[in-house]
């Protein structure tokens, strides 16, 4: 059936069965191929998106708890001025091994850097600690971090 | 449609190029010179590098990309002696063509061994190429023209131009003799040993599609792919009607399959207009296994048969050097432990898949892997089709570790494409991919050890029990005779015995390696403890003051550049300088492997629940005199160790009726944020030829960390992974 939902920015209507994972969804249903899949069970945060703005893993969100609610994936984070802030850092820091956690992370990323906007120490650990980067790029997520905050990075 | 990504189609890049000698690529066949429309807007001066006349360089990325950066680190290479600047460049993905790039593959952190001096040689030939073309347009000696920046200058004349001016004329002449080009002088480097972001970055922060999962070609159709929980289990029956029942499911067939667990192995696919609706499909198969010997096997049964095999004669001893018994009945202290590692699984981020499209007798395949070359064999040979009837594209893989050197999941998805008359995108879950894997092998070792008065190693007497079938290691079950302390201890004896296995096993980074370091540089510490010494003291006078053991390359170890990295890490780790509070240790490692020399110091806490909390890594690493991307080469050095203390500290895989007990992140737990250490990188240069950094750093990591809980606790960890509650002080 089809469900009605809000892409970054953009309605969109996507014929998926009830039940259907928002992360497969988008993936299939909307081409929208930032969002990773990598457990399906929530635990690795591969599939990390917003909802209203809160990092939500879309893999183990049904379609139909979308509703209204506006959802943004890595495509459309750069919008918004710390999701780009972030991104930069990521590049200048040159954070990612294969990459394939990194939308995730950065959604996480953004998601802390919007409440929080100088996270310290436990703060990063706290907000990023769903998201699992096999190539353990972890010290260089933690100075990204840092460096979009504007926050002293030590190398 | 041959990109096979959704965005940024574009046309399939055919080279002319191709005879190989001794894997160089000396064929600059051109282009243009066929008379063939080369288009003026690209200039093919070899098989790598390209041009444009707005100056804009294309430089091939022949190896698979998985993490390790060698889609930014080879260009690099070749960018630096063609003397552009990395701005100008552009890099491309090849496909898998070993024809034209010899052979392509990423393992065994080989890439800028095999090819570092090659690709320097195919810039400069390039670059060659271009100045001659200056040179005989402007009349003038080419030993008079330099070139900066893409730009060659005739100094007396006062003239300049564009190498993308050139280009052209620059492919229309013959390729220098690479062997004899001028190479520059490493201290006029511009692009090598800076720090290099990924050319892949910006899409990576971006989302844009780039791995296999993301692939998606027209009128594909999506598969999964049930297999037995016992490895090459038999289909007996499934439920094919009800999984088509399914809605969106199209096909459902069972695939028969052999008996070679690297092959095309049984199972059952389902294939779907969406990947979601092939997985439930999958749900209703219910598929029945046939009964296969392997599942009499199990991890607790290998560890009887290990402690069995421990007490009788061995299969054979592989080493023995001076006399063992002798020495370990004179020496002053003698110490004996039994050590054992689990099977652990690779566990990439992005689950096995592979896109396939079977047309008219040929297949065209995008496939994250490791290993292309021989995926198109086990594909052409599984399928009865010509080599050169599949088409290969590699895209970049999320994680390889070692996985994807293995090419089942690309012969599955070019079967079910067969089958389905359709393209098919097949992946995997996370359940499938912990449940087959090719694992890092369990393993055993029974150790004895000695030393003199002086505490010096006398003895030393390993008998290993590890896995294989009919006197042969299983795949990565392997110890070398030449592995440390072999050579270095003057009775030295290797004894094997062998555990017949029907476990998939295979290479995980750093293989052996990530296990053998765990095992021997833990007993090392052992032997340093009951000697009275200090481990890092210790460890210096068993490496001696010598030079090279053995032959330079795999199996010849440098002593003293072992010493110069054991020295770096104490040093700037503050060794015996720091007052640690209770429960705090540090501990040492150090270990060769894949040319690479790595000493590593671990800091790390022991809390009264056992709970073990790393503190801080230092790493002090020798891979010679030129680190060619340090942005990607530090990465990989932190991302190893903390890859090593996140197995040491968590991972096992679980042999239970012959199949793999764990099944996702919940029961196979990976390092996340808070339990990250900061991992401090020093890089000690020396004069010797640069080697890989996707592996070497990883073996120490889990010693260190061991050694540095028995400074913390004085408890010695003899199994992997650490058991806490052993570590309760409470």
């Amino acid at each position: 059936m089809a469900f009605k939902i809000n892409v970054n920015g953009k309605s969109q209507s996507v014929d998926v069965e009830e039940g259907t994972p928002l992360l497969w969804a988008l993936r299939d249903g909307l081409g929208i191929l930032g969002p990773k899949f990598g457990c399906g069970v929530g635990q690795c945060g591969a599939c990390t998106v917003h909802i209203d703005g809160q990092p939500v893993r879309s893999c183990a969100l049904p379609i139909e708890a979308v509703g209204a609610a506006k959802v943004v994936t890595i495509e459309g984070i750069g919008a918004t001025a710390i999701g780009k802030k972030v991104q930069a850092a990521w590049t200048e820091l040159d954070v990612a091994q294969c990459g394939y956690c990194q939308p995730g992370q950065i959604m996480s990323a953004t998601a802390l850097l919007n409440a929080t906007p100088k996270p310290a120490d436990a703060d990063i650990d706290a907000a990023m600690s769903g998201n699992i980067c096999r190539c353990a790029t972890y010290v260089r997520i933690r100075a990204a971090i840092k460096q979009a905050s504007g926050q002293k990075v030590e190398a | 449609m041959a990109d096979g990504f959704a965005e940024g189609a574009s046309r399939r890049d055919l080279l002319k190029t191709g005879a190989l000698a001794g894997g160089l690529v000396l064929s600059f066949n051109l282009a243009g010179k066929a008379g063939a429309a080369a288009p003026a807007a690209d200039a093919k001066l070899n098989a790598y590098v390209s041009l444009t006349p707005d100056n804009k360089v294309t430089i091939v990325s022949k190896n698979p990309e998985i993490g390790q950066g060698i889609k930014t680190s080879l260009p690099m290479i070749i960018a630096e002696e063609f003397d552009v600047d990395w701005a100008q460049v552009t890099t491309k993905q090849a496909d898998g063509d070993p024809a034209t790039y010899g052979r392509q593959f990423a393992g065994g952190s080989m890439a800028t061994p095999l090819h570092w001096d090659e690709l320097r040689r195919v810039g400069a030939a390039g670059r060659a190429m271009v100045v001659a073309a200056a040179a005989q347009t402007w009349n003038v000696p080419a030993a008079e023209c330099t070139t900066a920046s893409g730009v060659v200058h005739h100094k007396a004349s006062g003239r300049k131009a564009t190498y993308g001016s050139l280009a052209a004329k620059a492919a229309t002449l013959p390729a220098p003799d690479l062997k004899s080009v001028p190479l520059k002088d490493p201290k006029d480097y511009k692009i090598l040993g800076k720090f290099m972001p990924q050319v892949d970055s910006a899409a990576l922060v971006s989302g844009k599609p780039l791995f296999g999962i993301d692939v998606v070609v027209p009128g594909m159709l999506y598969a999964t792919f049930d297999k037995a929980p016992v490895f090459g289990a038999k289909v007996a029956s499934a439920d094919l009607a009800a999984a088509k029942a399914v809605k969106g499911v199209r096909q459902a067939f069972v695939v028969e399959g052999g008996t070679d667990l690297s092959g095309l192995v049984p199972g059952v696919a389902v294939v779907a207009d969406s990947w979601w609706q092939a997985r439930k499909g999958r749900e209703k198969l219910n598929t029945q296994w046939a009964e296969h010997p392997t599942s009499k096997q199990s991890s607790a049964g290998y560890d009887a048969q290990a402690l069995a095999l421990s007490k009788a004669a061995p299969l054979r001893t592989e080493r023995h050097d001076g006399d063992v018994a002798a020495a370990l009945k004179g020496a002053a202290k003698t110490v004996e432990a039994a050590y054992s590692y689990p099977f652990i699984a690779h566990a990439a981020l992005e689950p096995m898949n592979c896109t396939a499209a079977f047309k008219d007798g040929k297949l065209e395949i995008w496939a994250p892997t490791q290993n292309p070359e021989a995926g198109r064999q086990l594909v052409a040979k599984t399928l009865g089709i010509a080599p050169a009837d599949i088409t290969l594209h590699m895209t970049r893989c999320g994680g390889g570790f070692g996985r994807r050197l293995a090419n089942d999941y690309m012969v599955q998805a070019a079967w079910i494409a067969r089958e389905a008359k359709a393209p098919v995108k097949m992946l995997w879950t996370r359940e499938d991919d912990l449940r087959y894997d090719y694992y890092r092998p369990a393993g055993y070792h029974f150790l004895s050890g000695g030393v003199d008065a002086s505490g010096t190693v006398t003895a030393w007497h390993d008998h290993f029990v590890s896995l294989g079938n009919d006197g042969k290691f299983a795949s990565s079950a392997g110890m070398s005779q030449t592995e440390f302390p072999s050579r270095f201890v003057p009775n030295y004896r290797y004894d094997l015995s062998l555990i017949p296995t029907g476990v998939p096993t295979g290479p995980l980074r750093a293989p052996g390696s990530n296990a053998l370091s765990f095992v021997i540089q833990s007993f090392i510490d052992e032997l340093a403890h009951a000697a009275g010494a200090d481990p890092v003291t210790f460890r210096l006078k068993l490496l001696g003051g010598g030079g090279m053991m053995g032959t330079p390359g795999q199996n010849g170890y440098a002593a003293d550049r072992m010493s110069g990295v054991v020295k770096l890490a104490a040093e700037k780790a503050g060794w015996g300088k720091t007052k640690l509070p209770k429960g705090t240790g540090m501990g040492i490692a150090f270990h060769f492997s894949h040319m690479g020399y790595f000493a590593e110091v671990v800091q790390a806490t022991v809390a009264a629940d056992g709970a073990v909390k790393v503190d801080k890594v230092w790493v002090a690493a020798d891979v010679g005199r030129q680190i060619v991307n340090p942005a990607g080469g530090i990465n990989q050095v932190q991302g190893s160790v903390l890859d090593g203390l996140s197995a040491a500290l968590g991972q096992v895989i679980t042999i239970e009726n012959g199949a793999a007990v764990q099944s996702n992140f919940g029961d196979y737990p990976l390092l996340r944020m808070a339990d990250a250490p900061p991992v401090e990188v020093h890089f000690l240069i020396t004069d010797n030829p640069p080697t890989g950094l996707g592996e070497p750093a990883l073996p120490p990591a889990p010693p260190a960390l061991c050694n540095a809980i028995f400074a913390a606790t004085g408890k010695r960890i003899r199994s992997l992974p650490i058991n806490t509650e052993a570590l309760k002080s409470v």
